[in-house]
């Protein structure tokens, strides 16, 4: 028994593996592609998720718009919060992605899924960009609200496609931070208590419904570390007419190309993980 | 040594933490057999089916499956075997036929030939009128011949199958074996099963080898290792003559209940 030793296969299997090329894009809309058939199978989830964002318009944004202390940079405060609200949802439906992660790990799906010839980051891009799919129903819902509450938004096409482009990139931000946390954990119970624990910070640490000019300083520094914020930045600079960007769209899109990319990194080594 | 080899397995050993799952087991399985791996709970089955199949990396040692080195040669090996774990992993909320189109498209099977290879195993495991259901409304034996059709398409020279047939009534199951049987001799892979079901090692494989603590505790054909404890004995005596006990104890808290989820599934 050396491990020199010729071994040979049957010709026509052989020659078949050999025929087969397997392309690097088509794996990952492969993985998109089936988890957006199941959204559009059974959409309630996204339906219900866009309840919150309902409620963060038409109550808390309707109270604080009365306050006029809240320096808008010449917005209506619910002009200046629907982007911020947009984005909450965004990171409220990505962040919980790992859960179905974990579910997939404990139905033997994640094992087929690495045992198959799919480099590990095309299965993470794919599952990246399916939650991009999420996020784009959404963007709908949040400019539909916005449109009946008649806040000024910026509807030319390049401005509405930078937006979508956003939510995509924020999703997948998100959501593959979350797989990074779904293979650390690799529990639900634990996944769940530290998917609550990171949200509300993730969200209050941010410029979505007040700038960061207002917070003291140990805060502004947590929130130029907050993806998040740039998120906010870059749709409320798109969405809404007159809306001034405070970092720049270069920066926002490049911090989050950046983000996204690292974040990519680290699941791609921790995936395979999820099995042992 | 007549026939060709599929999988040889060097001194493998995997430790975890304090426990030593594999102590330096080695084997070769002959191309074109079925072979069985069998063990209680706990015997380090799984732990070496991950490590063939590349999902767990050895403590020391290593193998060679279709013709590649599993740790220098990841990928080749990934490309050239079929595994069906031992949980029910199909996905219940896409159909069986796209179940298979994930497969071909993951395996790179060109789109010119996708549909038809589909077709193909879908009548090959008689599943072709249930093709456009959602594979949760399919029963334990159907999601088996469903994975068993995932992780053919790409024609593998070697199949993995953990616990191929656990927790399947017997008609299920048997349709189970007869698939094998006929995938076998129509494609000519070799398949490595592991189970702990003694007839399912009997009417499936060609040669078996025992697993106990970690180690290789017997090796050969059902007939020979029946014969060697007497003209009476089957597989059942076999396996407690290996492993010492009939009652046997061990296995992981967490294996028991994958082993129950997956029963549970099966309805």
């Amino acid at each position: 028994m050396t491990s020199d030793k010729p071994v040979t296969l049957p010709d026509d299997m052989a020659e078949n593996t050999a025929r087969l090329a397997p392309s690097y894009g088509e794996q990952v809309l492969a993985i998109a592609d089936v988890e957006i058939r199941k959204l559009l199978r059974d959409p309630t989830e996204v339906f219900s998720r866009s309840v919150q964002p309902m409620l963060w318009l038409l109550v808390f944004g309707q109270v604080f718009s009365k306050l006029r202390d809240i320096p808008t940079g010449g917005l209506s405060y619910l002009a200046y919060m629907a982007p911020g609200i947009l984005a909450q949802s965004v990171l409220f439906s990505a962040i919980f992605f790992g859960i179905s992660v974990i579910w997939e790990k404990d139905m033997g799906i994640v094992h087929k899924l690495l045992v198959s010839p799919a480099p590990r980051s095309a299965l993470v891009l794919g599952k990246a960009f399916s939650s991009g799919a999420r996020g784009l129903v959404q963007a709908v819902i949040v400019y539909l609200i916005a449109f009946l509450l008649h806040i000024e938004l910026n509807l030319s096409i390049p401005h509405v496609l930078g937006v979508l482009l956003a939510v995509i990139l924020g999703s997948a931000i998100f959501s593959t931070f979350s797989l990074i946390i779904a293979c650390l954990v690799k529990s639900r119970e634990r996944f769940m208590g530290i998917g609550q624990v990171l949200t509300m910070p993730l969200f209050f640490a941010s410029n979505a419904i007040y700038p960061i000019a207002l917070m003291p300083d140990w805060l502004k520094l947590v929130a130029w570390v907050n993806p998040l914020t740039y998120l906010v930045d870059a749709m409320r600079t798109l969405m809404i007419q007159g809306a001034q960007s405070v970092e720049g769209l270069a920066v926002d899109f490049s911090v989050m190309t950046l983000i996204f990319v690292a974040f990519v990194a680290i699941a791609t080594k921790l995936y395979p993980d999820l099995v042992r | 040594m007549n026939s060709p080899t599929a999988i040889e397995i060097f001194d493998l050993t995997r430790c975890f933490g304090e426990l030593t799952a594999l102590d330096h087991i080695s084997l070769r399985v002959g191309s074109g057999q079925i072979f069985g791996l069998l063990g209680p709970n706990g015997s380090g089955k799984s732990t070496t089916i991950k490590i063939l199949t590349t999902l767990l990396k050895p403590s020391a040692g290593t193998a060679r499956v279709a013709d590649f080195d599993i740790m220098e040669h990841p990928a080749q090996v990934r490309a050239r075997i079929g595994y069906v774990p031992q949980a029910l992993s199909a996905d219940g909320a896409l159909t069986g036929r796209e179940n298979l189109l994930l497969s071909a498209r993951l395996y790179g099977v060109p789109k010119d030939q996708r549909n038809e290879r589909i077709q193909t195993i879908l009548q090959f495991m008689q599943l072709a009128d249930a093709a456009e259901k959602l594979a949760k409304y399919y029963s334990g034996g159907m999601i088996r011949r469903l994975e068993l059709a995932q992780a053919m398409l790409h024609r593998p020279a070697v199949l993995f199958l953990d616990e191929p047939t656990i927790g399947l009534d017997p008609v299920a199951r048997f349709l189970v074996w007869e698939h094998l049987k006929d995938l076998r001799s129509t494609f000519k892979m070799t398949v490595l099963i592991t189970t702990h079901d003694m007839e399912e090692a009997d009417v499936l494989c060609d040669e078996l080898a025992f697993l106990h603590q970690g180690k290789i505790v017997g090796q050969g054909k059902p007939a020979e290792l029946k014969q060697s404890l007497g003209p009476a004995a089957d597989l059942n005596d076999v396996f407690t003559h290996f492993s010492g006990s009939s009652f046997v104890e061990g296995g992981k808290f967490s294996d028991v209940r994958q082993t129950r989820y997956t029963a549970g599934r099966h309805g």
